[in-house]
């Protein structure tokens, strides 16, 4: 009996609700006349298309940056890549190898930049992350309408110049994880291109944290004193974890580009952090521990009842408040971590 | 007369090296916004007697030592549902504003107290802690608003509510209250032969604002006052002094947040119209923005720095979209400009802090270890 109260303890109160209230939505479901199956495979889908960015905030989460709210630059680098890719007419797969290709030196540069900023304010990363992540998406913003794009899929037809809002995939990479390896059992559609994709991703991000380095950068965020202490320099653990994260937040949105169909511009990435960081936390993880099982299920929970709330809610009593429901949840469960009085004080 | 050494200029700039990144930036754009100066004058009249108690508001947890309350948009919440019902009840004028402020009260005490609390929960990262409470408190208002309105709440006019019978409106006129405190006792001066343009200074509200800076500077003089300060400078030390530092943190916020509610309602009824569900979330950037450009600190703010920030910041507001249209031809860039700058500044100014308290504690830790070390060998 102890020991069931302690391991509910250790999952947490508000994961545990967040569990129940999913498990009941797919319950009543049915009964609301929803089909089960195509919501499995909504789902699953949604999984595909963002476990990537949740990944995203673990390398910096191990090296003791914190929550990763700065995914906007890591987003940043994916467009820059994705409107590289489309500009050069390259269509199908190849393209999505080239927008990755070309997201990452971008990437690199950036998460350099943004890991030795975070250096210089260890303790307050997080609030100067946030808006690190803001002011880039806002300096972009005007960037989409300066620099000399040419391709006629991407720029305003009548000007001639800067980029529209919302880009089609289609043509180019739109499901081009989604659609391969597709297992379906009546309406049920598993796509293991997605999974594997993720998959391949998560065991490399757990294989590098067994590395020396992985382990190296775990000290330094458990216990930086320690840390240097056994010679590990500090700032470079740090610098790697984010240049990592960022990397992985460039290749997370070329992941949901291809599901979702649209590369979105502008102010389209600016919350976009919000989701992932509260996706993770309602996986297990706090302001300072997190690991690949916190990813998964993190994602498959946050997204399930995403998926799900709308839906039945609508089916059950015809209003859609489900929008509004999302923002109380995610950005509950981050202040619920926030006000941990485990965390490190960061 | 006193030598200036090249340090002190150096020690100048960088300390107030926002301000004067945006006195570069305004005087670069005012020729090629081509405004008239008139224009530019009663925009910023207007703009400082939109703005200021919103920004004032931000004065006392800073004081406290709690940094930017990015939780201020919680009272800008409280102020805008007590303009909701004010508008569905037909209250006009002053009499309405009154009726406003003192619906908010109520909500942004208790709304204060919350964020109050949960902040104290979250020591040391009391800034990304706050704003996350303005997130999640900008659900619960939609909750609210959106559903609890004429559902539950019974509000009724078609005024407010949509046509669907529930939900207040996207954006609300607020013909009854608007510029009512101004228009109460304006005067203008330099109108041309028609009556028409000019300057307008609306003396009732600004003498609400000069009040509030009078209340903020004596307050800092009362004994909450300075047990506020005790407890922004060293929290442990306070305690040790009998000070209750759980309390007075609170305290700070409530009265934050109820200062915030208030100029909400000001700054609403000088705009005239309420846009329900943005309104409370850019005013929470907007004003943090203001503040900082005045050459404010995560510690240290004064009222100087509130004036000089919305005066510097609303004219950069007034001119980029007119500038961007006549440099490029594109007024959207102004626009996505002012943003950036927003954004920027909030940025500059938190990372430009963080690097100023790291370096003058690693000095003050190589004083000690210098006179530790000067002890050892005397």
């Amino acid at each position: 009996m102890e020991k069931a109260v302690s391991i509910l303890k250790a999952f947490g109160l508000p994961r545990l609700i967040i569990t129940l209230f999913l498990v009941a939505l797919f319950v009543i479901a049915p009964f609301a006349g929803i089909n089960v199956a195509a919501s499995v495979t909504d789902v699953l889908g949604r999984f595909g298309q963002n476990a990537i960015m949740v990944l995203a905030m673990v390398p910096m989460i191990h090296s003791g940056c914190g929550l990763n709210f700065g995914l906007p630059l890591g987003i940043i680098s994916g467009l820059l890549g994705a409107t590289l890719a489309v500009e050069t007419g390259i269509a199908g797969p190849a393209s999505f190898l080239l927008a990755i290709l070309y997201s990452t030196p971008f990437a690199l540069i950036f998460g350099w930049g943004y890991g030795k900023l975070l250096n210089r304010v260890k303790g307050s990363e997080m609030m100067i992350a946030t808006y690190v992540g803001f002011s880039s998406v806002a300096f972009m913003s005007i960037m989409w309408l300066l620099l000399p794009y040419k391709s006629p899929t991407m720029v305003w037809g009548y000007t001639g110049q800067g980029l529209r809002t919302t880009i089609a995939t289609d043509g180019f990479y739109y499901h081009i994880l989604r659609d391969f390896l597709v297992l379906r059992i009546g309406d049920l559609a598993i796509s293991f291109g997605e999974i594997l994709f993720f998959a391949i991703f998560a065991f490399i991000i757990w294989a590098f944290l067994h590395t020396k380095t992985g382990t190296a950068m775990t000290a330094v965020g458990s216990n930086a004193v320690f840390a240097r202490a056994s010679g590990i320099d500090i700032d470079r653990q740090r610098t790697l974890s984010v240049v990592m994260s960022t990397w992985l937040g460039a290749l997370g949105i070329l992941c949901y580009q291809q599901g979702y169909g649209f590369i979105q511009l502008y102010q389209g990435p600016m919350y976009m952090a919000m989701p992932a960081v509260s996706a993770i936390l309602i996986g297990g993880a706090s302001v300072n521990k997190a690991n690949i099982t916190n990813v998964i299920i993190g994602t498959i929970l946050y997204q399930g009842i995403v998926s799900m709330t709308p839906s039945v809610m609508n089916s059950l009593i015809h209003t859609d408040m489900s929008e509004v429901l999302r923002i109380i949840v995610s950005n509950g469960m981050i202040l619920y971590a926030l006000t941990r009085k485990t965390g490190a004080s960061r | 007369m006193k030598e200036i050494k090249s340090t002190d200029v150096r020690k100048f700039l960088a300390n107030n090296i926002v301000p004067i990144i945006f006195i570069i930036l305004c005087a670069v754009c005012i020729p090629i916004a081509g405004y008239s100066g008139q224009y530019l004058v009663d925009q910023i009249i207007t703009r400082i007697v939109r703005n200021s108690f919103l920004v004032l508001s931000l004065l006392i947890p800073i004081m406290a030592g709690m940094g930017l309350n990015f939780g201020m948009t919680l009272g800008a919440m409280a102020g805008q549902i007590g303009l909701i019902f004010v508008t569905s009840w037909n209250v006009v004028s002053i009499p309405g504003l009154l009726l406003a402020a003192i619906i908010a009260t109520p909500i942004a005490i208790v709304l204060g107290c919350f964020c109050g609390k949960m902040l104290n929960m979250a020591k040391g990262r009391e800034m990304i802690t706050s704003y996350m409470i303005s997130f999640f408190m900008n659900g619960v208002y939609q909750l609210v608003v959106l559903y609890g309105m004429g559902s539950v709440i019974p509000v009724r006019s078609g005024q407010v509510i949509l046509p669907r019978g529930y939900g207040a409106r996207n954006t609300i006129d607020l013909l009854n209250v608007r510029k009512s405190i101004d228009n109460f006792w304006s005067i203008r001066l330099f109108t041309d032969e028609n009556g028409m343009g000019g300057i307008t200074i609306p003396l009732l509200t600004l003498i609400l604002i000069a009040l509030l800076c009078v209340i903020i500077i004596w307050f800092r003089k009362t004994k909450v006052g300075q047990d506020m300060r005790a407890v922004g400078q060293d929290m442990e030390v306070a305690r040790e002094a009998g000070i209750k530092v759980e309390r007075t943190r609170i305290l700070a916020i409530v009265i934050s947040t109820v200062f915030a509610a208030y100029g909400m309602i000001i700054y609403l009824s000088n705009m005239g119209t309420l846009n329900t569900y943005n309104s409370h979330s850019q005013i929470g950037m907007f004003s943090i923005a203001a503040l900082l450009v005045g050459g404010a600190s995560v510690s240290r703010a004064s009222i100087k720095n509130v004036f000089l920030g919305i005066i510097l910041f609303h004219l950069m507001f007034i001119l980029t979209p007119q500038a961007g249209r006549n440099l490029i031809g594109q007024a959207q860039i102004g626009e996505f400009f002012r943003v950036f700058v927003s954004y920027g500044v909030i940025t500059l100014s938190l990372v430009l802090y963080e690097i100023r308290t790291r370096r003058e504690k690693a000095e003050s830790a190589k004083t000690l270890a210098l006179g530790q070390k000067e002890e050892a060998k005397a």
